[in-house]
């Protein structure tokens, strides 16, 4: 586990530049955080960071938004999915090459694949404190060097 | 001239639709079911349920529709369907639907986007004067529209983080009000004064919009009255958020216009219902030259009849789609025919 404290959107940028530059094109980004925590604002700075001219926003109404570049990201927030387990299709998103980021990831839980990088953010006063907890060889290689 | 017939499918969210119009204007049936009873329980839009409740409802509309209008599917001209942008599930269920007719009666189909429906969906109730400037406000999307004429689309301003409608139905659960959230803040907050102040949005492009902020503002009030146990008026609060919101679209508009020369300014979107904002409208473009189109609540909600005039203009500029194309949940204004 390890916590990084963020008081600017400047530096937002570039924890997402650094996550960016270590998932070599592929890998799950699990976000937690209560509503305004800032998920989507991070989602926002990693596609950025990934090359994605797209205006990303908010994925809560579509469930899940799909941006297109040289490295695709996959937007999928599962606020809307509280309290349910069904089939939703996601799997196959998560087969894709490319960059996933789960937001309410909990409310999913069950069919998200084991090995990811789980990332929390928290409020505290001005601040923002990132939680990040790896699962499996190359987020644990990640989590190390950021 | 020759009639044109559509017969259009909707189902991006809520709404399972069918209905046939002739010339982009005379609605010759227009039949939705709705899913909002079952998403209430929810407090939102699943997806799962909304797919599962289209295939029920699909065929049963079409049929519907069909035979409200009087004529058979084989004398339309061509089938209009919402390609997206949507909930992945819900369209392909209408994609199916659509394609399934197209092939079977022979006829062309024309991929629509969803949004350039809401715009079109004006049309039903006046005659569309382009170039015109459109607002668009939706659970999904909120977007300041120019269009040139009736196959031109440029976005001027839009949000950059939550749409309008997903900020009210998410300051809609915090104040325990249900789903749709737009329609409770709004009669919430009639005649109440906006005395709570919250933050006002931030954007870097002078006509993009943000909620996110604001919305993170409402979060944070109740945090810190709760923390205090001080207590605070829920409709004060709603109509505290709700100006915020408006007079950030407001500004935005008023200063998207005066880049542009347009001869109407038209609402778009599920939350053009809303009553504040229709006030607004009314006020700011009493004095101005350009005409003022504040469509009636069932031209603003998601139906069919608005794809199939939306589908009308498709025809006249031969934006025809083919078979291999499928449901685009991301679909953008200029690839829906690619």
């Amino acid at each position: 586990m390890k916590q990084i404290v963020i008081s600017s959107l400047e530096e937002t940028n570039e924890l997402a530049q650094k996550i960016a530059s270590l998932l070599q094109g592929d890998g799950l980004l699990c976000l937690s955080g209560d509503l305004g925590a800032g998920k989507t604002t991070f989602t926002k700075a990693l596609g950025k960071a990934l090359g994605i001219d797209d205006v990303i926003t908010s994925p809560t109404f579509n469930i899940l938004k799909i941006y297109e570049g040289d490295i695709p990201l996959y937007h999928i927030d599962a606020y809307r999915l509280e309290g349910l387990s069904q089939d939703l299709g996601f799997e196959e998103v998560f087969d894709e090459t490319g960059v996933k980021v789960v937001e309410w990831y909990d409310y999913i839980a069950d069919i998200l694949p084991k090995e990811r990088l789980e990332i929390n953010i928290a409020l505290d006063k001005d601040n923002r404190v990132f939680q990040i907890q790896a699962i499996g060889k190359k987020y644990e290689d990640m989590e190390e060097v950021l | 001239m020759k009639d044109i017939t559509i017969l259009a499918i909707e189902s991006s969210c809520d709404e399972s639709a069918c209905a046939i119009v002739r010339n982009g204007k005379d609605i010759l049936s227009n039949v939705v079911a709705t899913q909002i009873e079952v998403h209430e329980k929810f407090g939102g839009v699943l997806p799962e349920v909304a797919s599962r409740l289209h295939v029920e409802q699909i065929s049963a509309v079409i049929d519907e529709a069909v035979e409200k209008a009087g004529i058979s599917v084989g004398d339309v001209d061509a089938i209009a369907y919402t390609r997206g942008p949507g909930l992945i599930g819900s369209l392909h269920v209408g994609v199916q639907a659509a394609k399934t007719l197209a092939w079977a009666y022979h006829k062309p189909l024309l991929p629509i986007h969803h949004i350039k429906s809401h715009i079109f969906a004006n049309n039903l109730i006046t005659d569309l004067k382009f170039p015109l400037l459109a607002l668009v406000v939706s659970g999904g999307h909120s977007e300041i529209v120019y269009m040139k004429d009736d196959s031109s689309y440029e976005i001027l301003g839009q949000t950059q983080d939550d749409a309008i409608g997903e900020a009210y139905d998410k300051v809609a659960r915090v104040l325990h009000l249900g789903y749709p959230g737009g329609p409770k803040i709004d009669k919430l907050a009639k005649g109440v004064e906006p005395s709570y102040k919250l933050p006002q949005p931030k954007t870097q492009g002078a006509f993009d919009l943000s909620f996110s902020g604001l919305k993170s503002g409402v979060l944070q009030f109740v945090d810190r009255c709760n923390r205090k146990g001080e207590s605070y008026d829920d409709a004060t609060l709603a109509a505290s958020f709700q100006e915020t919101a408006l007079n950030e679209i407001m500004d935005k508009l008023l200063k998207a216009i005066d880049t542009v020369e347009v001869n109407q300014v038209l609402l778009a979107g599920g939350v053009a219902a809303n009553s504040r904002l229709r006030e607004k409208m009314a006020e700011a473009f009493s004095n101005r030259s350009e005409e003022l189109i504040l469509p009636p609540l069932w031209v603003c909600t998601d139906n069919a009849a608005m794809v199939a005039v939306a589908g009308y203009f498709a025809y006249k500029n031969k934006e025809f789609g083919d078979f291999s194309q499928s449901a685009k949940p991301s679909l953008k204004v200029l690839e829906s025919q690619k």
